[in-house]
C-alpha cells in the first residue's frame, strides 16, 4: 500500500494541473453537468463513469458541519473536496470590536476542544506588543493548564475516533476521562470550556487550594485507562486493519500543504514547537516528541495516544517545579487592582473601572506568536494601531490548513475509509470557520 | 540570520543594486527591503516581486508556508513599521514562513493598492496557500492571479461584499440569505 503511494506522490504534490482538478469548484462541477443533471436525462452508467455524492454538512462523522463532495468510481474515491464555512461567525471581525481584555473571551471559542491554547496564543501576542514579562508562576500555570488541555483534547479525539470507526465503548471511555480533566478546569476557572482564564499579563486567578492533589489524582487515574485503550484498540486486529495503511501522507506532501501537528509528525518528521522553538518554560521540562513512521491513520491515532502520556510526564514535572509568586504581572496599566483594594480606595475603583470600560492601550506594531496546539501550530497575528482594540486579529487555524490534506488522504481509498480519514485529521469546525 | 542576502539568481542581484541606488540606507534581503519585528524578519515585497522572493526563500530552506492573511489599512494609513522605501497601500497580504532547519521565521508584507487588488498566487511555490488565499479573497476582495480556484470559501457564494474590510460595517446590514428579500 505505502509503496504504491510513494511512487505517485512526488509527482502529485506540486503538479499544478492535478491539484487544481482535485480542488475543482462546485460551479465547475455543475458546468460539467455532473451534478444537478436535468431530470429525465438518461444516465447510462458506462464502465468508467463516476458518481458524485455529497457527505454532510450534517453527518455524524463530520465533526460538526464539514461537507465533502466525493467523486466515486464504484467504492473508490477518485476526487474529493471539503466545503466549509457553515460555522463562520465572523470572529476575526468581532475581535476588532473587542478590547484586548475582552479578546480572550472571543478567541477561546474558536477551537472549543482546546480553548486554553487560543487564549495563550492571543495573550502571548499582546504581551509581545506590550513588552510585558509574565511572572514565572503565571508561565508555569499556563503550562500546566495547556498540557492538561492537550490531554483532554486528545481524549476527545480518542472518543470521536472510536465512535467514527464503530468502537462505541471507546466513545464512552474517552468522554469519561475527558470529563475528569474538565472537572479540574471547572475548579480552576469556574468553567468546563471557554475558560477565559489565560489573559494578557498572566492568568485570571491563582490555582485553588488543593489543586496539587487534584492533578496527582488525574495522573494516577488516567495511565491505567490509557492501558485499557491499548487493550481495547491499539493491539486489536480489527482496529489495526481498519486504520493501518489508510490515508497515507508523506512528509513532502505535508510540508507543501502547510500541515502541522500530529499529522506532520505521523510522517516521521519530528517538529514540535514546544521542543524546537520553545515558548513558556518548555525548555525546562523533559519530554519526547512522538513521531510516526508510515503517516497513516493508525500512526496519527498512536501519536495522539502517546502524546497524552508525554503531557502527563510534563505535568508531573510542573508539579515539582511550580514556583511561588504572582500569578499576573503587577503592571498597573494592564492589571486591575485587587478586589479588596476597590472597597477602600477611590483611585483603585476608578482604575478598575477604566481598565474594564476603556481597556488598555497597546503600542503600534504587528506581531505573530505561535503555540503548539493539539492540532498543530496555532498562531496569532495582531496588528495594533495604538488603541485599546486590535486593528486586525488573525488566528492561524491549524484545523483549516490540515483539512487541505483530506483530498490527498482520500484519493484512491475506499469510501468506507473516508470516515477514518476525516476522523484522523481531527478538525474542529469552530476553528476552521471561525 | 538572513543578512547574507539573496541566495540565488542574477535577477535578484540586479534588483538589489537598483533599489540600493535609490536609497542606500535601506537594508535588503532576498532582494527586497527588510525590517525586524519581535525577533522575526519582515520582508517588504511588491506584488511583482512576491513570487521571485518566495522562490528564493523556498530555495533557502523556508519549506513551509505557515500563514497567509490580508490586512485592510483603510483607517490606519500612517503605520510606521514599514521599510523607508516602501509606500503603504490600503491592503496588505502578510505571508508567514518557517524554516525548520534553522528554526527561523520570516514574514513577507506585500502592499496591495486599493484600485488594483491583485497579487500573484503562491500556490505554485507552496500548495498550502490554496485555502488561505481563498480566505483572503473572501474576506478582503484581494484576487490572487492564477489561483486554481478563486472562489469564496467561508461566506456563501452569492454574498455581497468582503466582511473584513474596514468599510464593511458591523451589524448594520440586512442579513443575507438565499431567497430572502433584502433591501439591496
Amino acid at each position: 500500500m505505502s509503496l504504491d503511494h510513494d511512487q505517485t506522490t512526488d509527482a502529485r504534490v506540486r503538479e499544478r494541473g492535478d491539484s487544481a482538478v482535485l480542488r475543482m469548484s462546485e460551479s465547475a462541477l455543475a458546468q460539467l453537468g455532473v451534478i444537478d443533471a436535468p431530470a429525465g436525462v438518461a444516465h447510462d452508467l458506462a464502465e468508467d463513469e463516476t458518481m458524485f455524492i455529497n457527505m454532510g454538512p450534517s453527518h455524524p462523522s463530520t465533526h460538526g458541519v464539514l461537507r465533502l463532495m466525493l467523486e466515486l468510481r464504484g467504492e473508490m474515491v477518485v476526487r474529493s473536496k471539503p466545503v466549509i464555512g457553515y460555522l463562520h461567525t465572523g470572529m476575526e471581525k468581532q475581535g476588532e470590536q473587542l478590547s484586548y481584555l475582552q479578546g480572550t473571551t472571543n478567541v477561546t471559542r474558536m477551537d472549543y476542544a482546546s480553548p486554553l491554547f487560543n487564549e495563550l496564543a492571543f495573550s502571548m501576542a499582546v504581551e509581545e506588543l506590550l513588552g510585558l514579562e509574565v511572572p514565572p508562576r503565571a508561565t508555569w500555570i499556563r503550562m500546566l493548564l495547556t498540557e492538561l488541555n492537550r490531554m483532554s483534547s486528545h481524549l476527545l479525539f480518542m472518543a470521536t475516533n472510536g465512535m467514527d470507526l464503530g468502537a462505541v465503548s471507546m466513545m464512552i471511555f474517552g468522554w469519561r476521562e475527558r470529563e475528569e480533566v474538565l472537572r479540574f478546569f471547572e475548579k480552576v476557572s469556574g468553567l468546563r470550556m471557554n475558560h477565559n482564564f489565560i489573559r494578557p499579563g498572566g492568568v485570571a486567578a491563582d490555582l485553588p487550594d488543593g489543586w496539587r492533589d487534584d492533578v496527582l489524582r488525574l495522573l494516577e487515574l488516567i495511565p491505567p485507562r490509557l492501558d485499557e485503550y491499548d487493550t481495547l484498540m491499539t493491539g486489536q486486529p480489527i482496529w489495526q486493519e481498519r486504520l493501518q495503511g489508510v490515508g497515507v501522507l508523506n512528509t513532502a506532501e505535508a510540508l507543501a500543504l502547510g500541515v502541522t501537528g500530529p499529522l506532520l509528525r505521523s510522517t516521521g518528521y519530528a517538529w514540535d514547537l514546544r521542543r524546537d522553538m520553545p515558548y513558556l518554560a518548555y525548555d525546562k521540562v523533559e519530554f519526547d516528541v512522538v513521531v510516526g513512521t508510515y503517516g497513516d491513520s493508525f500512526d496519527r491515532y498512536a501519536i495522539r495516544l502517546n502524546e497524552i502520556r508525554e503531557s502527563m510526564r510534563i505535568v508531573a514535572q510542573i508539579l515539582d517545579q511550580m514556583p511561588k509568586g504572582d500569578y499576573r504581572v503587577q503592571d498597573k496599566k494592564v492589571t486591575p487592582p485587587p478586589r479588596a483594594r476597590i472597597d477602600e480606595s477611590m483611585e483603585a475603583l476608578i482604575h478598575h473601572f477604566k481598565i474594564f470600560t476603556e481597556g488598555f492601550k497597546v503600542p503600534e506594531g504587528e506581531v505573530y506568536a505561535a503555540v503548539e496546539s493539539p492540532r498543530g501550530e496555532l498562531g496569532c497575528y495582531i496588528v495594533s494601531d495604538g488603541s485599546a482594540h486590535p486593528y486586525r486579529l488573525r488566528i492561524r487555524p491549524p484545523s483549516l490548513i490540515n483539512l487541505q490534506c483530506l483530498p490527498y488522504l482520500m484519493q484512491n481509498g475506499l469510501i468506507a475509509d473516508a470516515v477514518a480519514n476525516i476522523s484522523s485529521v481531527d478538525p474542529i469546525m469552530g476553528e476552521v470557520d471561525r | 540570520m538572513a543578512e547574507d542576502g539573496p541566495v540565488d539568481g542574477q535577477d535578484v542581484d540586479d534588483e538589489e543594486i537598483d533599489a540600493a541606488d535609490a536609497s542606500p540606507q535601506v537594508e535588503l534581503a532576498y532582494g527586497v527591503p527588510v525590517t525586524r519585528s519581535g525577533g522575526h524578519i519582515v520582508l517588504h515585497a511588491t506584488p511583482a516581486q512576491l513570487v521571485e522572493t518566495a522562490e528564493a526563500l523556498a530555495a533557502d530552506g523556508f519549506d513551509q508556508l505557515i500563514d497567509l492573511c490580508g490586512v485592510d489599512y483603510l483607517t490606519h494609513p500612517g503605520r510606521v513599521d514599514l521599510a523607508d522605501t516602501v509606500v503603504g497601500q490600503r491592503f496588505e497580504v502578510v505571508v508567514a514562513l518557517i524554516n525548520h532547519e534553522r528554526r527561523e521565521r520570516v514574514r513577507i508584507r506585500v502592499q496591495v493598492p486599493d484600485d488594483e487588488p491583485v497579487v500573484p498566487t503562491l500556490f505554485d511555490v507552496w500548495p498550502g496557500a490554496e485555502v488561505l488565499e481563498r480566505e483572503a479573497y473572501d474576506m478582503f476582495g484581494i484576487t490572487f492571479a492564477d489561483h486554481p480556484d478563486m472562489t469564496r470559501i467561508l461566506m456563501p457564494e452569492d454574498w455581497v461584499g468582503h466582511p473584513l474590510r474596514k468599510d464593511y460595517a458591523v451589524g448594520q446590514i440586512p442579513v443575507q440569505f438565499k431567497g430572502a428579500p433584502t433591501t439591496r
